[in-house]
């Protein structure tokens, strides 16, 4: 990794796809941190599950369960002002930068507690505060936006890396490789990040993408790549930090390709027929992004059972706040049905 | 305390389905994420997903049973230490039994609906006095949206243009013309041939605060862009509860200009005044196109701003003044009349101007109003008009079905009615993409003719 940062921007396709870093070791509290956040949009995710299963949450739901290492790598690499903008599979973005679990879950339920007072859904939610760009329900959007974030912060020249992510389906959208000519055409300080989770809805990469190495798609654009371990917290990270600090020293984009898996069907009205029992069953018990950091806690002997249990227990009553919030909070007033349209 | 396991909804429109198959026995232990049964929807098999960890204690609904309503408790997952029979006995124990526990019904479903309230209406300031003995000075409607720019950005360091061929070509219709060097390259951006893309750009900078001005060498071009307008420009401010919006101005010539054919030849008026959260701003004159452009740049929405190549080169007035905005919203009473209103806005002005000048030969004093703005729109002008003309005629480029035409009779007419001597008529263009050949363009396009024959009609002095 070091030698490569060496080396002039790379001018050739060879050197566009480069190899991820190894994944570094974290220290006892970068372990619970992770535990922790993930576990959170784990439980989260389960509920959010419940409530539309019980009528609470109306539309569509696209559940995170599984990719949660892939936002909690990326966001421990980010300082303060950098942004982060995604598409409309956002609950665990939301939840990693920071916003409120209860104004997610009120959100989802269409309460005028949600942070967008009811009137975006589990799609389109934003928090300036956080530096939440969206939650965007069409699919390649958030790519052209993004690099208009990152184009913000070159104009501001204030430092700041915008994060960009989306699937494996929308890296086949045109504006997407638009906004890749243009980021490094100006040197803009953003981070593509492709969570391939193999299906872009019911469509495996195979049968969606002639080239189905995601790294390698900046190669036209002289953009860097790194394919990912995206179960692994650790993985994410690493490769976040380098992403990071070479957005940054203004050399431009670089992409991230987060090898990842949803447990779930892409929305929860998908049977997701289109892939056998066994691959998910195989991804759950080998590849859990929260097992393995559960796992190493316990094997270092940072953590006991009942330490973790306690973590746990923290985490459900967050979520169970969230969640009886979310169904207590009144909808919003009929008034607010022409505010916000324009200022 | 036992847990419930409902019926889940798996769908926005599931109302009941069938347990078709339990996967778990009593008495099995369950973790969260284990699958606990399959049920069956009109469109698909689903499986019931375990949320909570402990026991399957008792399966109350067995599986094959049909019409199984959403929310009906259809098995008890038991805590450490918890028995079957500790478990109360439940509230909705088969299939039949209503699912009047459901709190979906009590929360959401079952409250009245509530009137709608009414659309809250905004006061649009007057223009401003020019002062007496300003200078005017002719200008063409090409320097004017320059000057306009130049200003703003000379007073807002978060303006900056975006767009092809802006910076070092001076802009593909001179709009730009010196820009670049005066603000440099950081804030004249010359981009690729890639109208979503750099859309999109722009939108994402806005979200961040800063003023794009994004230029679009057509507004054909623009189709491409449209859903980072449409999408994204003019609904984040709703989607995100006011959080964050995108103040900026699309601009560009938009119409046809002269055998350009279909694909470059199309009025976007109408296409975009159907969209809540944009406005939409249509100039004819220099002294409007500056001083709208300026209100454009500061307004904090989202604002399209559509030019004409053929007015670029035409001269108009322009007052001399420091600082000249006009107000968004706010329609121009180009000359005043008593016999019939002639609505029109950007080109269409162009004919209805030489029309009025042979409608006077023939003694008939007609006013013509400009709309300048054509969402949101100047209809209380448009009325206060009608009320003392009683007949009104309407003139643009656009293709007649759904256009602004139609927009302000269906207006007028549910809010003059009374007012109205004769039905209004309104003059588009031909329901036809606009043709090459030059005799065919001309047909496909409004006339002059067109305009008086369509006031003798509403004046009955055939």
């Amino acid at each position: 990794m070091a030698t490569r940062a060496k080396k002039s921007p790379a001018r050739s396709a060879q050197t566009s796809a480069i190899k991820a870093p190894k994944p570094i070791q974290f220290t006892k509290e970068q372990e619970l941190e992770a535990y922790r956040h993930m576990l959170l949009i784990r439980r989260f995710e389960e509920k959010a599950g419940q409530l539309y299963g019980m009528g609470f949450i109306g539309g569509f739901c696209h559940l995170y369960i599984g990719q949660e290492a892939v936002v909690t790598g990326m966001q421990m690499s980010l300082k303060e002002g950098d942004q982060v903008i995604t598409g409309y599979r956002d609950h665990g973005h939301m939840l990693a930068c920071g916003m409120s679990p209860r104004g997610v879950m009120a959100e989802l339920t269409g309460r005028r507690g949600g942070l967008s007072k009811g009137k975006g859904g589990s799609m389109h939610m934003f928090s300036k505060e956080k530096h939440f760009y969206g939650g965007h329900g069409i699919v390649g959007a958030q790519v052209s936006l993004g690099t208009g974030l990152a184009f913000a912060n070159r104009y501001r020249d204030n430092g700041n890396v915008s994060l960009a992510y989306f699937g494996d389906g929308a890296a086949n959208q045109g504006q997407v490789y638009e906004s890749f000519n243009m980021a490094s055409l100006w040197k803009l300080p953003v981070i593509y990040i492709i969570e391939n989770n193999r299906y872009a809805m019911g469509t495996s990469v195979l049968r969606a993408s002639a080239e189905t190495d995601f790294s390698k798609r900046g190669i036209s654009f002289n953009i860097p790549g790194i394919q990912v371990d995206g179960m692994d917290v650790r993985a994410v990270n690493a490769a976040g930090e380098e992403a990071a600090a070479w957005a940054r020293s203004g050399k431009g984009p670089m992409i991230l390709e987060m090898q990842t898996y949803r447990y779930r069907g892409h929305s929860m009205s998908d049977p997701a027929k289109y892939r056998s029992k066994d691959e998910v069953q195989k991804m759950r018990s080998d590849h859990d992004p929260i097992e393995q950091v559960k796992h190493r806690l316990i094997e270092n002997g940072w953590s006991t059972e009942d330490d973790l249990k306690k973590i746990d227990k923290d985490v459900r009553d967050i979520v169970a706040d969230a969640a009886d919030f979310a169904q207590s909070d009144p909808e919003p007033d009929p008034s607010e049905l022409y505010t916000d349209i324009l200022l | 305390m036992p847990v419930e396991i409902l019926m889940p909804a798996l769908s926005p429109t599931m109302e009941e389905g069938k347990l078709s198959k339990w996967l778990k026995k009593e008495g099995d232990k369950v973790t969260s994420g284990d699958v606990l049964a399959e049920i069956e929807t009109d469109k698909a098999t689903m499986e019931v997903e375990a949320v909570d960890e402990g026991t399957l204690g008792k399966i109350l609904v067995p599986e094959g049973t049909d019409n199984v309503k959403v929310n009906a408790v259809i098995a008890v997952l038991l805590g450490e230490g918890e028995s079957a029979d500790a478990a109360s006995a439940p509230k909705a124990a088969n299939a039949e039994a209503p699912a009047e526990e459901a709190p979906k019904q009590e929360a959401v479903a079952e409250k009245p609906a509530a009137s709608v309230p009414a659309a809250p209406k905004t006061e649009v300031a007057a223009d401003p006095d020019i002062p007496e003995g300003t200078e005017m000075v002719s200008t063409t409607v090409r320097e004017a949206l320059r000057d306009a720019m130049a200003e703003e950005m000379r007073r807002d360091p978060n303006v900056f243009i975006m767009g092809e061929e802006v910076a070092e070509y001076q802009g593909a219709y001179k709009i730009t013309q010196g820009l670049l060097d005066e603000f440099g390259p950081r804030r004249v951006v010359d981009t690729p041939i890639t109208e979503h893309g750099f859309a999109g750009v722009g939108v994402g900078a806005a979200m961040t605060g800063l003023r794009p001005i994004v230029e679009f060498m057509t507004f054909n071009f623009a189709m491409q862009a449209i859903d980072q307008i449409i999408n994204s420009a003019a609904k984040t401010l709703y989607m995100s509860g006011g959080q964050m919006g995108a103040p900026m101005v699309f601009r560009g010539p938009s119409g046809a200009a002269a055998r350009v054919a279909a694909q470059h030849s199309q009025c976007y008026a109408a296409w975009y005044s159907h969209i809540p959260g944009l406005k939409v701003v249509m100039p004819y004159s220099a002294a409007d196109a500056k001083g709208l452009l300026k209100a454009a740049i500061r307004d904090p929405n989202p604002v399209i701003f559509l030019e004409n190549e053929i007015l670029y080169g035409h001269s108009f007035d322009v007052p001399k003044l420091d600082d000249f905005v006009l107000p968004i919203g706010k329609a121009r009473i180009h000359k005043k009349g008593k016999d019939v209103t002639l609505v029109s806005f950007g080109i269409g002005m162009n004919y209805t101007v030489k029309a009025e000048a042979e409608l006077a030969k023939m003694g008939i004093d007609a006013e013509i109003i400009d709309l300048r703005t054509i969402r949101p729109m100047d209809i209380p002008t448009v009325i206060e008009s009608v009320k003392k003309t009683g007949r009104c005629v309407t003139i643009e480029e656009g293709y007649p079905q759904s256009s602004v035409g139609t927009e302000i009779a269906t207006r007028v007419m549910q809010q003059a009615f009374d007012y109205l001597d004769a039905p209004i008529l309104t003059i588009a263009g031909k329901d036809v993409p606009m043709p090459y050949a030059a005799n065919l363009e001309k047909l496909a396009l409004p006339n002059v003719q067109e305009i008086i024959d369509a006031v003798k009609a509403v004046t009955y002095t055939a």
